[in-house]
This record gives C-alpha cells, sequence and structure tokens, in this order.
C-alpha cells in the first residue's frame, strides 16, 4: 500500500487540486490524514473498550450468568456473520488496491461488494435480535423468557424492581405538594428522608433460589443480555455508518473521482472498516462461543 | 492573496496604511460562523467559553451567599424539615450546575480551544492547524453540547453533582439525558481538537524545529491532546451507557437489576481524573512560555519541563483510583494508587523547580502576565501539596467528602487553569487584538484577584480539616467564620473580573496599538504583525531557539521588541540548552 505508484503528470494534477492551502506537498497531507485517522480509530477501541471492560468485570463476579446465557445465543449465525465480515474486510482492500491503480470498475464493484457483505451482516443480525425480542432474552426488567436455552420451559424471573427512571421537570407535582406542606407549617412526623431505593436485587435474590423448578437458571441473567445488546448494538451502529460512508465512496467511484493522484478517503474508510470487522472478531468469541 | 504582495515589508519599519489581518480579512457574520481560519475560531471559543465561565461564575457567587448563614440565605425552608429538603433540592442543582459548566464547558476547552486554536499555528510558523474543517466541527459539536446543557437545565436541572454517579443520577428526577448527551458532544468536541492539535504537531513543524525546539506550550498542548484522545472515549461510553441505564434501563451500573454502581465511578474517575490533568498541562504550558520571557533570561531545564508534561499525561492515567479510596476498593489497590498519586506530584514538582530557577538572577519584569504566572506557581503550589494531602491514605479517610477537598480542587483549578489561562489571555491578547490594555490597572487587578482566591479557598481547607462536609445547603454555627470568610473572597474575585472584562473590553476599542512584540518573545508568534494576517505570516519564518532573548531589545519608537539583526541572517545553528 506504501509503495510508490507511477504518477503521471494528469495525476500529479489531480493530486494538486485537492492539495489544502496549509500542506506543501499532497503527500505531506495524506500523512497527516493517515495519522489522524489512526488516532481517531485508537479512539474508536478505547470507546468499545469501555464495554469490554464491563463484560470481563461481570464476567469475573457473574461467571455462571454468562455460561447460561452464552447457551441462548446461536454461534452458526455469529460464524456466518463473521466470514461475512471478513470478506467484505478482503474486498474493501482490494477497493483501496484498487483506487490506487486507478482501475475504476474494480474499485466499484469492490465497494458495492463491500456495502452488500454489510447489508447481509445487519440482516442476520436483525434476524438473531427479532428472534431474542420474541423470545423475550432481553436486557433489565425486560428479561422473562419462558423456555430455557435447553428448549425446556422455565419459571418466570422474579423480583426485578427498577429504579424509578422516568425523568419528570422539577417542579412537579409532588414538589410543588412537598413545597406547600412546608409552607402550611406540615411537619413529618416520623422522617422526613425519602424512602431508600430498592436495594441490591443481586445479593438477596441470589441467596434464595430465584425458581426452585428450574435449578439451573442463575440470578441477574439479565446482565448479560444488557452487555450483549451493548456491544453488538454499538458494533452494528458502527456498521451502518461505514456502509453510509462507502455509498458515498460509491458515488463518488461512479464520477471517477479516484485514482492514483487522489485516493486519500478510500484508504481512510478502508482503515476504518478494517476496525470494524476486527472488533467483531473480538466479539464474536466472547458472546457466541462461552462453552 | 492579501494587498501586501507589492510593498516592501520587512526591509523598511513602515507597516501599510490599512494592513489586511484575520480580523478584518472578512467582515460578514457568515465568515465568521462558517470560518476555517484557526485564529477566528480561537476566538469564537474564547467568545462561547468566556460566557459559560460567567455562568458558571455567577452560579459560584449564589453558592458562596447561600453559605453566608448555616442555615442558608437563599435557599431554606419555611421552618419545617420537609420544606427545607425542597428548598435544599435548588441548592444541589445550583452547584452541580456550576460544576458541570466550569469544568466541561470552561475548564477543559478554554485553553486549548480558545488559546491553543489561536497560538498553536503560529508557534509552528504554520498557516493552520492539520484539519480546518474537523476544527470547525469541534468547536459546533462543543456549542450544541452547551446548548443541550442549557435545555436541560431548562426541563429540569441536574442535581447529581458533576460527577453523576449512579445510583442516584437514575433514581433522580431531573433531565440527565439531556444533560449527559451535551457533555458526550462536548467530549467529542475535546477528542477531535485533541486529534488535530496532535497531528498538527507531527506533520506541520517547519524544517528545522525539531521536538525538542518547539516552545513548551507546544508540548503541554501535545500531552493534553494525548489525555483527550485517550481518555476522553471512555467517559463518553460510560455517559452513552448513564443514557441507556434512564432510556432502557439496560442495568449495567442499576444495583436493582444486578448492576454494579462502582464500576461507573471506575469509569468516570478513569477519564476524570486524566481529564485534570486536561485543564492544568495547558496552563502550566502559558507559564512556560511567560516566566523566561518576562525574565530575559533562558528557560532552565527545558528537556525537563517538556518531558514532565508527558510524565504527567502517563502517570496521570493510573491514579484513578485514588477517587475511591473509601468506596470499597481493597488495601492493596488503596496502596497502589496512593503511591502513583504521590509519583504523580514528581513531575509537576521538577516544572515548579525549573521555573523558580529560570527566575533566579533574571531581569524579572512584572507586567500582567508576569504577575500572573507568579500567582500560578504559588496557588498551584498550595493546591499541588493540599493533593498530596488527600492522596494519602489515612488523611483521605478523614478528608474525603469535605471541604478540604473542595479547597483543594479550586486552588488547583481557579488558582491554577484559570490564573494560567488569564496568564496567557493577557500574554497573547496584543497578538490576538492587536491593541495594548491598560497595564497599571491590569496589575492591580492581579493583586486583587489573587488576595480574593487566597481568601476564598484557604478557608475551604481549614473548614474541611475541621470537618466540614462538602455539597451542603447548611452547616452548623461553629463554621461560620470560614465561611464568612470564603464568601468575602468570592466577591473580591468577582469584582476582579467584573474590572478584568472592563479593561479588557476598553482596550478594544480605546487600547493603544500593540507593536509586533510587546514583550519580547522569541517564539515565532512574535514575529509576525499583530494581529496577524490571514495567512499567519507574510513570509515563513526561520526557526531558531524560541527562549533566545540576546538579540531583542527594546525599541522605544514601536514600544515593543525588535530584532537587532533580521531573523534571515542569523541562520547560525541554534544554541541548545543544557
Amino acid at each position: 500500500m506504501a509503495e510508490a505508484l507511477a504518477i503521471t503528470a494528469t495525476e500529479e494534477q489531480v493530486a494538486r487540486q485537492h492539495l489544502a492551502h496549509h500542506f506543501d506537498t499532497p503527500q505531506q497531507q495524506f500523512d497527516a490524514g493517515t495519522l489522524g485517522m489512526w488516532m481517531f480509530l485508537a479512539t474508536e477501541m478505547l470507546l468499545f473498550s469501555g464495554l469490554f471492560c464491563a463484560y470481563a468485570v461481570f464476567r469475573a463476579t457473574h461467571p455462571e450468568v454468562f455460561k447460561y446465557a452464552g447457551q441462548y445465543l446461536d454461534p452458526v449465525s455469529g460464524l456466518i456473520n463473521a466470514l461475512i465480515l471478513l470478506t467484505s474486510g478482503l474486498t474493501m482492500a482490494l477497493a483501496v488496491r484498487f483506487a490506487q491503480t486507478g482501475k475504476r470498475f474494480a474499485l466499484s464493484l469492490c465497494l458495492a461488494l463491500t456495502m452488500l457483505g454489510g447489508v447481509a451482516f445487519l440482516a442476520i443480525h436483525a434476524k438473531e435480535y427479532f428472534d431474542n425480542g420474541q423470545a423475550k432474552l432481553l436486557w433489565g426488567t425486560h428479561y422473562a423468557p419462558t423456555v430455557g436455552p435447553n428448549g425446556k420451559p422455565i419459571a418466570p424471573v422474579v423480583g426485578l424492581v427498577p429504579l424509578v427512571v422516568k425523568p419528570k421537570p422539577v417542579a412537579s407535582a409532588g414538589w410543588q405538594q412537598l413545597n406547600a406542606l412546608g409552607k402550611a407549617g406540615f411537619v413529618v412526623s416520623h422522617s422526613d428522608i425519602m424512602p431508600a431505593p430498592t436495594g441490591p436485587s443481586g445479593v438477596a435474590t441470589s441467596q434464595k433460589p430465584s425458581a426452585p423448578e428450574n435449578p439451573f437458571q442463575p440470578a441477574n441473567v439479565q446482565i448479560f443480555f444488557g452487555i450483549y445488546f451493548l456491544m453488538t448494538g454499538l458494533h452494528s451502529l458502527h456498521v451502518i455508518i461505514g456502509i453510509i460512508v462507502i455509498g458515498w465512496l460509491l458515488i463518488r467511484s461512479f464520477r471517477g473521482e479516484f485514482g492514483p493522484g487522489y485516493n486519500a478517503p478510500v484508504v481512510y474508510v478502508g482503515m476504518y472498516w478494517g476496525v470494524v470487522d476486527m472488533v467483531w472478531m473480538f466479539l464474536f468469541p466472547l458472546l457466541y462461543l462461552i462453552h | 492573496m492579501t494587498a501586501l504582495a507589492g510593498n516592501n515589508y520587512g526591509d523598511t519599519p513602515v507597516v501599510p496604511a490599512k494592513p489586511d489581518n484575520y480580523l478584518t480579512h472578512g467582515k460578514t457574520i457568515r465568515s465568521w460562523l462558517l470560518t476555517l481560519d484557526h485564529k477566528r475560531i480561537g476566538i469564537m471559543y474564547l467568545v462561547v467559553g468566556l460566557l459559560a465561565f460567567f455562568i458558571g461564575g455567577m452560579l459560584a457567587e449564589v453558592i458562596r451567599t447561600q453559605l453566608l448563614v448555616p442555615q442558608g440565605l437563599i435557599f431554606h425552608g419555611t421552618g419545617s424539615v420537609a420544606s427545607s429538603y425542597a428548598a435544599y433540592r435548588y441548592y444541589n442543582q445550583v452547584f452541580t450546575l456550576h460544576g458541570i459548566i466550569m469544568v466541561f464547558l470552561v475548564l477543559i476547552p478554554i485553553i486549548p480551544g480558545a488559546l491553543g486554536n489561536f497560538a498553536l499555528p503560529l508557534l509552528l510558523g504554520a498557516k493552520d492547524v492539520a484539519f480546518p474543517k474537523l476544527n470547525l466541527i469541534s468547536f459546533y459539536l462543543y456549542v450544541v453540547g452547551a446548548l443541550l446543557a442549557i435545555l436541560s437545565t431548562v426541563l429540569g436541572a441536574v442535581d447529581t453533582g458533576w460527577t453523576f454517579y449512579t445510583p442516584f443520577s437514575i433514581q433522580t428526577e431531573s433531565y440527565v439525558v439531556v444533560m449527559v448527551l451535551g457533555i458526550f458532544l462536548v467530549g467529542f468536541s475535546s477528542i477531535f481538537t485533541g486529534i488535530n492539535f496532535m497531528v498538527t504537531i507531527h506533520k506541520l513543524r517547519p524544517p528545522g524545529m525539531s521536538w525538542f525546539r518547539m516552545p513548551l506550550f507546544l508540548w503541554a498542548i501535545y500531552a493534553t491532546s494525548l489525555i483527550q484522545v485517550a481518555a476522553t472515549p471512555v467517559v463518553g461510553i460510560t455517559f452513552v451507557l448513564l443514557m441507556m441505564e434512564r432510556i432502557m434501563g439496560i442495568g449495567i451500573f442499576n444495583p436493582a437489576l444486578g448492576g454494579n454502581p462502582v464500576l461507573f465511578q471506575e469509569f468516570f474517575w478513569f477519564y476524570s481524573h486524566p481529564a485534570v490533568y486536561i485543564m492544568i498541562l495547558p496552563a502550566m504550558g502559558i507559564v512556560s512560555e511567560i516566566i523566561p520571557v518576562f525574565s530575559r533570561k533562558h528557560i532552565f531545564g527545558y528537556e525537563f519541563i517538556a518531558l514532565s508534561s508527558l510524565a504527567i499525561a502517563l502517570i496521570g492515567f493510573l491514579v484513578w483510583g485514588h477517587h475511591i479510596f473509601v468506596n470499597g476498593q481493597s488495601a492493596e489497590l488503596d496502596a497502589v494508587f496512593s503511591f502513583l498519586t504521590f509519583v504523580v506530584a514528581v513531575p509537576s514538582a521538577i516544572k515548579v523547580w525549573n521555573w523558580l530557577a529560570t527566575m533566579y538572577k533574571g531581569a524579572i519584569v512584572l507586567k500582567t502576565p508576569m504577575l500572573y504566572a507568579l500567582s500560578f506557581i504559588v496557588l498551584f503550589t498550595i493546591g499541588g501539596l493540599t493533593g498530596v494531602v488527600l492522596g494519602a491514605l489515612s488523611e483521605d479517610v478523614v478528608l474525603h467528602d469535605t471541604y478540604f477537598v473542595v479547597g483543594h480542587f479550586h486552588y488547583v483549578m481557579m488558582g491554577g487553569t484559570l490564573i494560567g489561562f488569564i496568564a496567557g489571555l493577557h500574554y497573547w491578547w496584543p497578538k490576538m487584538f492587536g491593541r495594548m490594555y491598560n497595564e497599571r490597572i491590569a496589575q492591580i487587578t492581579c493583586v486583587v484577584m489573587f488576595i480574593g482566591v487566597n481568601l476564598t479557598f484557604f478557608p475551604q481547607l481549614m473548614v474541611g480539616a475541621d470537618g466540614m462536609p462538602r455539597r451542603y445547603a447548611s452547616y452548623l454555627p461553629m463554621y461560620q467564620p470560614y465561611m464568612i470568610a470564603s464568601t468575602i473572597g468570592a466577591y473580591i474575585q468577582l469584582v476582579a473580573f467584573l474590572t478584568m472584562a472592563g479593561y479588557l473590553m476598553h482596550s478594544l476599542f480605546y487600547g493603544k496599538k500593540a507593536p509586533v512584540n510587546p514583550w519580547g518573545g522569541g517564539s515565532l508568534e512574535w514575529e509576525t504583525s499583530s494581529p496577524p494576517p490571514h495567512d499567519n505570516f507574510e513570509t515563513t519564518p526561520s526557526v531558531a531557539d524560541p527562549y533566545d532573548y540576546g538579540d531583542l531589545v527594546f525599541d522605544p519608537a514601536v514600544n515593543g521588541y525588535v530584532r537587532t539583526e533580521k531573523p534571515a541572517d542569523t541562520l547560525v545553528p541554534v544554541k541548545v540548552a543544557h
């Protein structure tokens, strides 16, 4: 990729046209862009790292949850998605190469194939999400499956009480009431401290068997699905952004804007797509291959 | 591009009759709002940042006024406890907003955004930052984030404290999501600025400016950017999780759903401790520029100051655990974090000693920037040393969540970052606007400010050591004398800031025209006109040692410093300082 390609006089002119006023040479501009892109991708990895860290913490503190809940996920669809993304990574890398050598038809074809791979990935993933939703394999209080990973019925999960999450204006009716009571000289007789929120369910509910009919279901399985949806959701968001940006490249490629003289956007998007692929190569074993 | 091509600028001291500069380059509002010029973007950051600072400062005055009397002067009940409870919630909102606005909208962005944007390419002798469009996007992300913060305040002001600790931030009936989304956007602004500056320093240094010939402000900005790029994404995902917590009930930080609230604290401080170095490092860079110029002496220990910035940036990543000593962390981890907290104080001390050594036997000129730089050294040293006190385990157990922490933090942030920012503002003001402010009034203001800051925050250290908890709307009567002193100090600061706003505004319209080099600085921004032209330099400046003042002499004719020989004639190898 870094090797010097023979640049014709016309291409040299193209490169000059795309040179911003504060750079001296196209090479300097390209190097600056590449460095900036690498840094941006590093921040992307750090964005994911928070979720990887949460995964590590909860897997260390709740190993039984991950062992149990991991069985719900279908490793085959995860593997197919991994293969799709790997292939799209190849087509993207080829697209970069074709942009540098100026093969415009091959460039457009490879970009289209990469987009197709991204869409196929999302379609398979959407199907998985849909199935999870049907089976109520969701996060927090929405977790209420009626069937275990082995296909046998299980008792419904009990005991999850969410904290108040509805945002209300500060001057809500309750507040005004409280203020009015205060102004009226009303003194709360027993305690004026607001009742404490519901305590942690983790410790309390794990002491008692959560569902005697199904001794194999550990407490707090919803944690796994919370992490699962966050990690895959954030990754899917990046795939969607990638598809949009590659679509933009495709339009510009049809217009014949890329060639040996100017191909920086293709290179940068190629780097981005590589990172998106790589994240899935971590997510797939961590989520689907716990056994 | 400018109309200067035909004149003989540089050979005679004659300045063109109507020189085009970046302030007059385009006159429409659109030419400001959509500008890609780093100098204009810097000025826009300055305006918005100062506006945010004004709001945050007024909230601080509200807090101090509330604490004049033990039961609270502004927010207090009508006798019943329930009414006090309702009234005190407003106090919680006020100190929360004060903290959020000051930390996320003022302290983090203002020096890199305003002074960094303005000065960094000039110090490099470059035409602009590496990615001018990204720079403008950063600015607008900052503005939109600030607007969202205001929106959440209108809808229902957040009362969590600026730290957003779970589970209270999940429970509270206020618009946490909107506020956190705003901070998330400001965070991205910070990341993009960091990337932009790092790439600029890597790729746009002029020929001859090796890493160890850069002005120290650039080293400080580089270290700052490193933290911005490496730490901010983590708080980004943390705030995303907090939003998911409130919108979807995802349960990661929610103990009621099996989540772990301390994990939020770990994530939050993994960013927010390095973030205080994002705030203080650029201020240190400014002080490193000002001290040698006003001592008329080469900076002492250049490499040590430069590398200690990087050391602070790197070690700063490893000390976040000292915020949660008492929150259930194991004793072993406590000990490690305590040790590393002591270690991170060393590079800061290295800087202070090198500044003192620079001044030693120098011809010190007590102009306003220098006075603020000296204030910085005193105030930052108090702030830093009280930080070491808090880093000691046994003391932290006693002082945790007391006013001692508030005093320490404000000594570092107000006495360090903001005083450093004000120093830089006064230092570069002639270059930014081409006008000189009234030196005498500015000097007096600096002294008043110094007194005000100490009177505000030193009593807080004392009252904290006496056991007064932070974030309370009321307190025991025994603490009242300290609180009154602190409030008087806050009013003195207000007077100082209003005076400053007055004389700086006055200078814009009535100030004397600034010379090219009013202070005798040796770095490249003093080679171009004040204010600089749109493209920064008429001719590419030649790079020399930025701290060599040997050939700069004061010329009363222009009321500024001029080089005895033209820089083009002095293309001798640069003296390397050892």
